[in-house]
């Protein structure tokens, strides 16, 4: 048991409307208070982000008739990272006549997410993603489609439906570019306005409610002041706290920390997701992680060599995967999981490669990276397709060649881009793959309305702590972006702005606004005069390791301590040594970077924090204390069945003039209430 | 000119007058022909047809607006397309991703304009004012003049170049649908490039040597 | 593997730039060619000198983010490839390596490397849309089938990345490219149909606008293009716009 001392606070309710589940979301939009669109053109809404769940919600909000101005750190809303979503968006539309309903998906999801998700929010997600589908169509989104012009489904990992919408690899960009095109339309009619290039630096807060943001053009350098009657964080997660993550290299969490800085709880942020089937790191320098489909794993064998020198050999480049011997490879999988083999779960593919690589077995020069092998596969479809073809006693050569052919239909793209990055042929020698961080499903607390304890503040997408609990489904993540901007907020915030009708323009010209601004430009000089030893990468390559390794994959109550005691030393380190060349008036990526991890910084500690907290193992956070004999997570649902937020446990903006300690934090809890599903242990035997 | 306001329009006009000009390059290529084959007499009757056909007298206008028109709209374009880039790139290996005839249209283009102006002074205007010419012999005269000669074969290999990316661009200008029709069209243009370049130099060489 | 860079050095906006020279040791071929800047980057902070800004986002050749005119080419040597996927790898020790930002008068340079391409958004925000609301019941996804073969080839031009490679790469820095795929795309969609006209006469006339130059059909623009958008969509473009002036 860890021995810390967590304050705790005030329970949180999520207003959550009472009745039947499948009739909660119905009901709620019946009762809620509208805007007359008279009044609509008085409000002033700002979003922040432009991904999936920002431009869907901007485009959304001012087709309604609500002044909006969109924020966007990159130079067009296009390039927000929901782009490089690959497989696919699921919808309970049961085109496929396999018994889909709201009710399967709305299960899947939850079971999926161990139960820690919130069912009401879970089935109105369930109960939209069709119309997201239809949406998207009617925008001359292109989704696959057969022969006979509908269209077309793919089944994804975790469920017994086909219920995955896709538009071949880049379903996630395809949706982006639908979203974008309905935010132009808006920025056309003059009711959006697009603040490209714009960083969100603070959240300012009149008289307890989010009344407006300070923003940093990153072209000019100029600090601005923007004011609204609302605002909506869509700014996405927090994966590259890790500092290597699929993350694109800009996406961070400053928006949302400092939303949480000024009040905002922060939720589950030890809740984060590490996909098995990423290109391992080459060298100290990489600067971010591939995803390869994990589909990959239906035909590939996962092993590392059973002899520790062997593995030396190999990382030397002495030896090739190919001249290790059948029966000196260690499919550690099929070996420790004989039932489910290369096809367990994604949590338990990535916690068995780390621990053999641990134990000195990786394959790579970085001694990160295991074998995925497709000579058995290649065999297997090589002698079935000579049987196919009618050839007698068939050649070793002939077998190779049909059955690559096989592969090359199957994954052709994949290997292609393997083959792009790493410079080996996957045909001719193992693949190499090793887990990394690619989604949050922690972030800011929101109530049922998607409105953070803040009033004013809605919290949209990853950003928020979300609707996938301690683990996020395949293709779920492109429908709860898309659900939240199109579908949910629109109607939610209405109820809230009814409200500020009559209060005309929030003026900028306030105490609260004033100190906003100074104190985030007090930070930027310092950055800009502080003159230390090492760059902003330094730290946060360091930041990354330490979360890496002890708040990764498979965490303990020592390592966690560790962790938060280094990251305090870390933090305290940065704010003495950091270097930021260049000026605060100009383009200055350093700059951009100095903020992002300064937050990241804290954030790495509360997200330790958390996960020091929570005596359980579930989903994506998995505690070697808590586990069963085989393993398997072991969830504590009289214990833990709650959401953890937190609470920023300083002022706002003391950070660089005193320490702050994250374990201050202050813990408000969710009891997580299951009216309509079980809570029931998820097995893979 | 409202019509030709924007930059496809223009390139349309490009595409329509330049395709005109292919067929007026047809029929010259083929009364060139006759001078040797068949030979005097056909020449002569097609110089006679051309001189006092009503039609061709109708066309003849249109034919020189044509030339006009091709040329100004492209020097035009040329023009305004060299100011949209006003630094430029240091080091540019343009010719990995795109052929020198298409590049060069302008340099083509102009060479062709000039033997264009030569040609109308060695033998349109005497032609038109001349009394009584005698084509066959002005023609072939031209020709025992080396200088002359070797800018005639010049001309028509560099407007052959013009056309072997002219004439599949017009049609692209044009919205044929590419799929279909791409690989067609360019293998069209570039026979009609072949045919006129060394269509018209062959009648310069011939008449050089005999 | 040891380089000399030449890159172009911009302080802002407003100033005048100049190609200045490095030397770069470390280099490993396993490095995407951002990552090489990266390094260079790193070693100009410890010297104490101002870092080259570039743009660059997902790193995985989606964002469109990244640009970079690599010894004469739009995203370097690889074809398909964006600058963030083009590995060292394709480089030689010794080499020496120019690199320019984007040139096209429709994209200003910033600073370094960085340029301005919020031209393209507003080509887009002119009619890059099928003009439908968020709506409360919309109509259901199936009741308008779609030949595969339109619904393939509207999403070949929908993966256009607006990176600008084809304005960068055009000798007339002409974004014909980028805007014949999001015509195609809506043009080949009957959902697309009933504003094509007017999406394609507004399109083009904010392209010209823009200040971009016009088409010539070179090609060059096809074959630099890191997701192989097509000249078919070029095509297609100029037929829609003819259809246009007939309405």
């Amino acid at each position: 048991m860890s021995t810390i001392n967590i304050k705790e606070g005030t329970p949180l309710k999520a207003k959550i409307p009472e009745g039947d589940l499948a009739k909660k979301w119905t009901t709620y939009k019946d009762k809620i208070r509208l805007v007359s669109p008279a009044n609509k053109r008085k409000l002033d809404i700002i979003v922040v982000g432009t991904g999936l769940a920002g431009a869907s919600a901007a485009a959304s909000l001012a087709e309604l008739g609500y002044n909006v101005k969109a924020f966007a750190f990159q130079d067009s809303p296009r390039r927000a990272h929901s782009i490089a979503a690959q497989g696919g968006i699921n919808a309970s539309k049961n085109y496929q006549n396999d018994g889909d309903s709201d009710w399967r998906l709305f299960y899947d999801t939850i079971k999926g997410g161990d139960y820690r998700g919130r069912e009401a929010n879970t089935y109105r997600l369930a109960e939209v993603s069709g119309n997201i589908i239809d949406q998207a169509v009617m925008q001359g989104v292109p989704f696959a489609r057969d022969y006979g012009g509908l269209l077309d489904n793919r089944s994804f990992g975790g469920v017994l439906v086909s219920r995955t919408f896709y538009a071949k690899g880049q379903t996630g960009q395809q949706l982006l570019l639908g979203a974008y095109s309905a935010l132009n339309r808006q920025i056309a009619r003059g009711k959006v306005e697009m603040y490209n290039r714009h960083e969100m630096i603070d959240l300012v807060v009149i008289n307890g409610h989010a009344r407006g943001i300070i923003a940093r053009n990153l072209v000019t350098g100029e600090i601005e002041r923007h004011s609204a009657h609302a605002v909506v964080l869509a700014s996405g997660g927090y994966s590259n706290a890790y500092f290597l993550s699929t993350n694109a290299m800009g996406s961070n969490a400053t928006a949302a920390w400092r939303a949480h800085r000024k009040g905002a709880y922060f939720a589950n942020p030890a809740f984060v997701q590490i996909h098995p089937t990423c290109i391992p790191r080459s060298s100290e320098h990489q600067s971010k992680l591939t995803l390869m489909s994990e589909s990959l794993r239906n035909d590939g064998r996962i092993w590392v060599p059973k002899k520790l020198e062997d593995a030396k050999a190999l990382r030397e480049g002495r030896l090739k995967p190919t001249d290790i011997p059948e029966e000196d490879r260690d499919y550690y999988l099929e070996r420790r999981y004989p039932a489910f083999g290369n096809l367990v779960p994604r949590d338990v593919a990535s916690r068995a490669a780390k621990e053999r690589c641990d134990a000195g077995f990786g394959v790579n020069k970085t001694g990160e990276a295991v074998f995925l092998d497709f000579a058995t596969a290649i065999e297997r479809y090589g002698k079935e397709q000579a049987h196919l073809k009618g050839i007698k006693n068939p050649s070793k050569k002939l077998i190779t060649e049909l059955g690559e052919k096989v592969i090359e239909q199957k994954y052709g793209n994949l290997f292609q881009m393997y083959e792009k990055i790493t410079d080996d042929n996957p045909y001719k020698t193992p693949m190499m793959i090793y887990p990394a961080n690619h989604y949050t499903m922690g972030g800011l607390w929101v109530d049922y309305d998607l409105q953070s304890n803040l009033p004013g503040l809605f919290v949209i997408g990853e950003a928020n702590f979300s609707d996938h609990g301690a683990n996020r489904l395949g293709a779920s993540a492109l429908m709860q972006g898309l659900a939240d901007g199109y579908f949910v907020l629109p109607y939610t915030i209405g109820d809230y702005l009814a409200d500020y009708i009559r209060e005309g323009k929030v003026p900028t010209d306030t105490p609260e606004f004033d100190e906003a601004e100074a104190k985030v430009k007090e930070e930027i000089d310092f950055f800009i005069n502080n003159n230390g030893k090492h760059s902003v990468d330094y730290f946060h390559k360091k930041l990354g390791k330490i979360m890496w390794d002890k708040v990764g994959l498979s965490r303990n109550a020592e390592g966690l301590q560790k962790a938060i005691k280094e990251i305090q030393e870390l933090r305290t380190q940065f704010w003495k040594d950091v270097r930021v060349p260049g000026r605060a008036d100009e383009l200055n990526p350093e700059l951009e970077k100095a903020g992002y991890v300064a937050d990241f910084l804290e954030l790495g500690e509360l997200l330790a924090l958390d996960a020091l907290n929570r005596n359980e193992s579930c989903g994506g956070h998995f505690r070697e204390e808590y586990q069963t004999e085989d393993g398997e997570a072991l969830r504590d649902d009289k214990n833990y069945a709650y959401v953890a937020a937190w609470e920023y446990p300083a002022k706002p903006y003391e950070r660089y003039t005193k320490h702050v300690n994250m374990s201050d934090a202050i813990l408000h809890k969710e009891p997580l209430i299951f009216e309509f599903v079980k809570p029931t242990t998820r097995s893979y035997k | 000119m409202t019509i030709l306001k924007t930059s496809v329009a223009k390139k349309v006009a490009m595409a329509i007058s330049g395709l005109f000009l292919v067929l007026f390059l047809l029929l010259h290529l083929a009364i060139n022909m006759s001078l040797i084959y068949p030979g005097k007499e056909t020449f002569e009757a097609s110089v006679e047809f051309m001189a006092t056909n009503p039609f061709i007298q109708i066309m003849q206008p249109i034919l020189a607006l044509g030339f006009i028109f091709h040329i100004a709209m492209g020097i035009y374009l040329e023009w305004q397309n060299r100011g949209k880039r006003s630094i430029k790139y240091v080091k540019n290996k343009a010719n990995v991703s795109s052929s020198w005839a298409s590049r060069n249209m302008i340099w083509t283009g102009l060479f062709v304009l000039f033997f264009l102006a030569v040609h109308l002074y060695n033998y349109f205007i005497p032609f038109k004012t001349q009394a009584n010419p005698d084509h066959y012999a002005l023609v072939t005269g031209l020709f025992k003049d080396p200088v002359y000669t070797l800018l005639y074969i010049i001309a028509f290999v560099l407007l052959g170049i013009h056309l072997s990316h002219g004439f599949q661009s017009a049609f692209q200008s044009l919205g044929t649908p590419r799929e279909k029709c791409h690989k067609f069209l360019v293998c069209c243009g570039n026979i009609f490039a072949f045919v006129v370049a060394i269509g018209f130099s062959a009648i310069a060489v011939y008449f050089y040597f005999n | 593997m040891k380089l000399n860079l030449k890159i172009w050095r911009q302080p802002g906006p407003n100033a005048k730039g100049r190609m200045v020279n490095y030397q770069i040791d470390g280099v490993e071929s396993d490095m995407s060619f951002l990552e090489m800047l990266d390094l260079l980057n790193e070693n100009l902070i410890a010297k104490g000198e101002e870092p080259v800004a570039f743009d660059h986002d997902c790193r995985e050749g989606i964002c469109g983010m990244c640009s970079l005119f690599i010894n004469g080419e739009a995203h370097g040597p690889d074809r398909l490839t964006t600058t963030c996927q083009l590995h060292m790898r394709k480089f030689k020790d010794g080499d020496t390596i120019v690199i320019e930002p984007w040139r096209a008068n429709a994209f200003p340079v910033i600073k370094d490397l960085v340029v301005d391409r919020s031209a393209l958004d507003r080509i887009q925000q002119a009619g890059g849309y099928i003009s439908v609301n968020t709506s409360g019941r919309p109509v259901d996804a199936n009741t308008i089938p779609i030949p595969k073969k339109n619904a393939d080839m509207a999403f070949d031009a929908a993966t256009c990345i607006g990176c600008g490679a084809c304005v960068a790469t055009c000798k007339n820095a002409s974004a014909m490219l980028f805007v014949s795929a999001k015509v195609a795309q809506y043009a080949l969609l009957p959902q697309g149909r009933i504003e094509a006209a007017k999406r394609v006469q507004d399109m083009v006339a904010a392209m010209d606008a823009e200040g971009f130059g016009s088409c010539t059909n070179t090609g060059a623009c096809e074959v630099q293009c890191p997701k192989g958008i097509s000249l078919t969509n070029i095509a297609i473009l100029n037929k829609e716009f003819l259809l246009a002036q007939s309405k």
